[in-house]
């Protein structure tokens, strides 16, 4: 079918990509800018908050952290979605759709409430808070996306393929590795990526759950309250929002991937 | 049953609370081309993955050549399969499709690529091991998934409607193809599928399955000459059924009073129906009944449509007393519509079975 | 249901060896091997969601009494959340922001996922998508503090109006009210509302239109009858993913709502990082959710019923 033309359609859908992208990209426009100032009109091109933000040794331990969070949670999420996306593709399970909805539960509660509970949790079993506790609850958050992610995956290739290995000989493990890894791995790696990102970019969770270990968003946090601190945020606000955008469209790219690569595979 | 290479005893199968298969028992020979036919829904494939160790059953033990293997995983069954969607690995070229089950086979590399290139042979695609799975057409698949369960040399072959892809032409050379390879390598064949034409033209016998339950098994001709109960004759073919009450035997023919349209007469009764005033059922194939000029004796009725097929017409007859029209197939009258008729058959071309 | 049944059956086949028969029931039981892949994430959801929320539903029931945690049950933290003026204000205006986004964002994106839907090739719709989804999973703290820097006192749009000669004093209304609020909100969760809508959308069955054009519907009763009905489910599914958790948000009204725009999550941090009164946050936290999910309930059953009046 060729697409059929609508230009009202069209020119809505530019203004509202511009909606969409114009105000963020502000934040690397003034990271160059050569005043503290975050004003029209621009004074100068300057990289020297970049300088500064590389030369601050409190960012460095909050990416750091960030960094240990997010690859942390993004393998144990990754992990515990397959498993689940697994079972609830390939088994005949009563009471499968409550679990799937038990499991998507965090994306319904506020963040807030997640952090706040988790506090209490932590504070009733006794357990100090640190990047442990923060890991805790963003595997909470990202599990869903994990489970979501692989589940369309698993879907994608036909049951049989596992069947048709088992029934040449293969066991249960041989047949994971041989049959089952390599088609989902478009799945996993795009899951990894999509959780490493939220849990990097997450804030509130964090803030109640970190302790005295700042988390690069608790740092820029802590950092907004400093008007004469603002362009060097800006400066790392932009390098996140840079890196961010480059794993989403590998992710997205190699998620796709897998999903072309099932059109031309299918019958 | 003794002399059975696949033996299922009592085999039943309740998903929740839905019966799939119901008290199944079935002895199929060593080298035996087997056909489960049957409409979707019938059990037939899930009797197919019971043999092949995909699903457990409710209750009841499957035997492979004497060997229980009721508790095995399908891994350790000496059965392969080819699935219906052929399931052929999408990550793998052909040779290393072929070759997947032969990584356990001990045996050498170079013995495994010279089983590859001779499988290859057989299902004549030779040099097209190095394809990736996604440049083969239907046709191909088929056969790759084929010549997959095949090099492995299994003691049974499982085939879960595996032509049912194909368009009317491949799949007619195919049923001749399967059929030979099936006379080549002498293995157990047990094929299921839905389409009758495809069970008679290549099964040594056929088991036709219905609600989960087996209602006859036998060779082709048999099950086409001499069915058991009306939904297998039903099934197989078109038949016609006429429905009456036993008068008595004169010899071996019975008397039946068929109400409306007089007496019938057949030759072939079973003996729980041949005690007068049974309800019983007279069936009939189309092409078994002989059409006459009106006037002469026989079963008076009127053409109400006709379709010329070529090599013979299909004609419906209807008759007054009777709800449906009787299908006549006539080699060579072009009789048409409104033609007054009369229709006749031998005894011996009747089956008298019981009614539900 | 099905290992109900199994069991009975192995049961009486395999009476002897209690291992075996374990072994056995579990191979060929499907609902048991699924649950065993199952449990590590179900076990983690109770002990990091379930167990929590659990505790929080029982904080809400205690007194906090200085330093001590008062263990008695009582219903006078719900009391005061329903009585005192200030509380109640703060949910009407919780409620009311978050419905006014949801609102904004689900009418803004709706078009979007329609043009996406309908009138973008194959090809290229696989781009679109990922250009619209970007922005969801980039930092939700820098999109939230771009505004800030837009809507400031001396931010970008006074600065640029003055600089352009437009304006003399920069406008003080832009920042800091509930306004600011929803513009924030509805830019964040812009690509909620788009996924969910441009699904329910996409799965349309494209005869389905033709059917109407062909059964004399023109172009806008075809969208009123048949394309908006079938694409609901996604539209109140975006709606939902909006509503909740933006009524539960803390960086948005900190940094641009001002005194004006101070929301529930806003209360319940104070109660927690600030006074130490957790079983106060904690039935804030408690009736916040209450409210929000009798208000999801009743505005979708009103969102249904009103489309099934237009067919």
């Amino acid at each position: 079918m060729g697409a059929k033309r609508n230009y009202w359609l069209f020119g809505y859908a530019v203004l509202y990509l511009a909606f969409l992208y114009v105000p963020v990209l502000f934040l690397p426009l003034f990271s160059f800018n050569d005043s503290a100032f975050i004003a029209f009109p621009l004074a100068g091109f300057t990289t020297k908050w970049y300088g500064q933000m590389l030369a601050d040794d409190a960012m460095h331990s909050a990416l750091w952290n960030s960094l240990k969070v997010g690859a942390a949670v993004a393998l144990i999420s990754t992990a515990l979605g397959l498993l689940a996306a697994k079972a609830l593709t390939r088994y005949r399970l009563p009471g499968g759709a409550a679990v799937l909805g038990f499991t998507s539960l965090p994306l319904f509660i506020p963040d807030i409430v997640l952090g706040i509970s988790l506090l209490i949790l932590l504070n009733t079993v006794k357990m100090p808070l640190s990047l442990v506790s923060v890991m805790l609850g963003h595997v909470l958050i990202c599990a869903p996306f994990a489970i979501t992610v692989l589940m369309s995956r698993f879907d994608g290739f036909d049951k049989s393929l596992e069947e048709a290995s088992l029934d040449l000989g293969e066991n249960g493990w041989t047949t994971f590795w041989r049959v089952t890894f390599p088609l989902v791995l478009p799945g996993i790696i795009s899951s990894l990526l999509l959780t490493f990102i939220v849990s990097f970019d997450e804030f509130l969770i964090a803030y109640f759950l970190a302790g005295t270990d700042a988390t690069l968003p608790i740092y820029i946090w802590g950092q907004l309250r400093f008007p004469y601190k603002l362009p060097v945020v800006l400066a790392l606000g932009a390098v996140i929002l840079v890196v961010s955008c480059v794993l989403v469209v590998i992710a997205e790219w190699v998620r796709g991937l897998g999903q072309s690569g099932r059109r031309t595979v299918g019958v | 049953m003794d002399d059975a290479f696949i033996r299922i005893e009592n085999i039943t199968k309740r998903f929740g609370g839905v019966t799939a298969v119901d008290h199944v028992d079935l002895g199929i020979k060593r080298g035996e081309f087997f056909s489960l036919l049957g409409p979707s829904g019938c059990g037939k494939t899930t009797l197919l993955r019971m043999i092949a160790g995909f699903e457990y059953p409710s209750e009841g033990e499957i035997y492979i050549d004497g060997i229980p293997v009721t508790d095995l995983p399908p891994n350790k069954r000496p059965s392969n399969m080819v699935f219906q969607s052929y399931a052929i690995f999408p990550h793998l070229n052909v040779a290393d499709n072929i070759a997947y089950g032969l990584r356990r086979s001990g045996l050498s590399r170079a013995e495994r690529n010279a089983r590859v290139e001779e499988a290859l042979a057989m299902i004549r695609l030779p040099g097209m091991g190095k394809r990736r799975a996604d440049q083969l057409s239907g046709g191909q698949r088929q056969r790759v998934a084929l010549a997959r369960a095949l090099v492995n040399r299994p003691k049974v072959l499982l085939l879960d409607e595996p032509l049912g892809a194909l368009d009317k032409r491949l799949r007619e050379a195919m049923q001749i193809e399967l059929r030979q390879i099936q006379k080549t390598v002498g293995i157990t064949f047990v094929f299921v599928t839905h389409d009758q034409e495809e069970a008679l033209s290549m099964s040594d016998r056929i088991a036709v399955m219905s609600n989960g339950e087996v209602l006859q098994i036998a060779d082709p001709v048999t099950l086409y000459e001499r069915p058991n109960c009306r939904e297998v004759a039903d099934f197989i073919g078109t038949m016609n059924f006429f429905e009456g009450k036993m008068i008595g035997m004169g010899g071996d023919v019975a008397e039946i009073d068929a109400g409306p349209i007089g007496r019938l007469r057949a030759r072939n009764v079973p003996v729980a129906l041949t005690a007068p005033g049974s309800d019983v059922l007279l069936a009939i194939r189309p092409e078994k009944i002989a059409m006459h000029k009106a006037g002469a004796p026989g079963i008076v009725g009127k053409v109400s449509a006709a379709a010329y097929l070529g090599e013979r017409s299909h004609l419906q007859v209807t008759v007054d007393g009777l709800k449906a029209p009787v299908a006549v197939a006539a080699q060579t009258s072009r009789e048409p519509a409104g033609t007054e008729v009369s229709l006749t058959w031998e005894p011996d071309a009747a089956i008298i079975l019981p009614r539900e | 249901m099905g290992s109900l049944a199994t069991v009975d059956v192995i049961g009486g086949r395999y009476s002897g060896g209690l291992v075996r028969w374990l072994t056995t029931l579990y191979r060929r039981s499907d609902a048991m091997r699924g649950y065993t892949l199952l449990s590590p994430t179900v076990l983690v959801m109770l002990a990091a969601m379930a167990a929590p929320m659990l505790l929080l539903a029982l904080y809400s029931f205690w007194t906090q009494d200085g330093l001590v945690l008062d263990r008695h049950f009582t219903l006078d933290r719900y009391a005061e959340v329903f009585t005192r003026d200030t509380y109640r204000e703060l949910f009407y205006r919780s409620l009311y922001i978050s419905s006014l986004v949801t609102a904004v964002t689900v009418l803004l994106a709706y078009p979007m996922a329609y043009f996406v839907a309908f009138y973008v090739s194959p090809r290229t719709k696989f781009v679109w998508l990922i250009l619209l989804t970007i922005p969801f999973w980039t930092s939700y703290l820098l999109r939230v503090f771009a505004w800030k820097i837009i809507l400031g006192y001396n931010g970008v749009i006074n600065s640029g109006l003055m600089a352009l000669g437009i304006i003399h004093e920069p406008f003080e209304f832009l920042l800091y009210n509930t306004t600011a609020v929803v513009v924030t909100l509805a830019h964040a969760w812009a690509a909620f509302a788009i996924l969910p809508i441009y699904v329910s959308l996409e799965k349309i069955d494209r005869s389905l239109l033709e059917a109407a054009a062909d059964l004399g519907d023109g172009p806008v009763s075809r969208f009123l009858r048949i394309t908006l009905p079938l694409s609901l489910p996604g539209v109140i599914g975006a709606a939902v993913l909006i509503f909740v958790p933006t009524t539960g948000d803390y960086v948005t009204p900190t940094l641009v709502g001002g005194s004006d725009g101070v929301m529930i999550a806003n209360v319940i941090q104070v109660q927690f990082a600030k006074i130490g009164n957790w079983p106060m946050g904690a039935a804030l936290a408690m009736a916040s959710m209450a409210a929000v999910g009798a208000v999801t309930l009743i505005s979708v059953q009103a969102v249904r019923l009103a489309v099934s009046r237009t067919r």
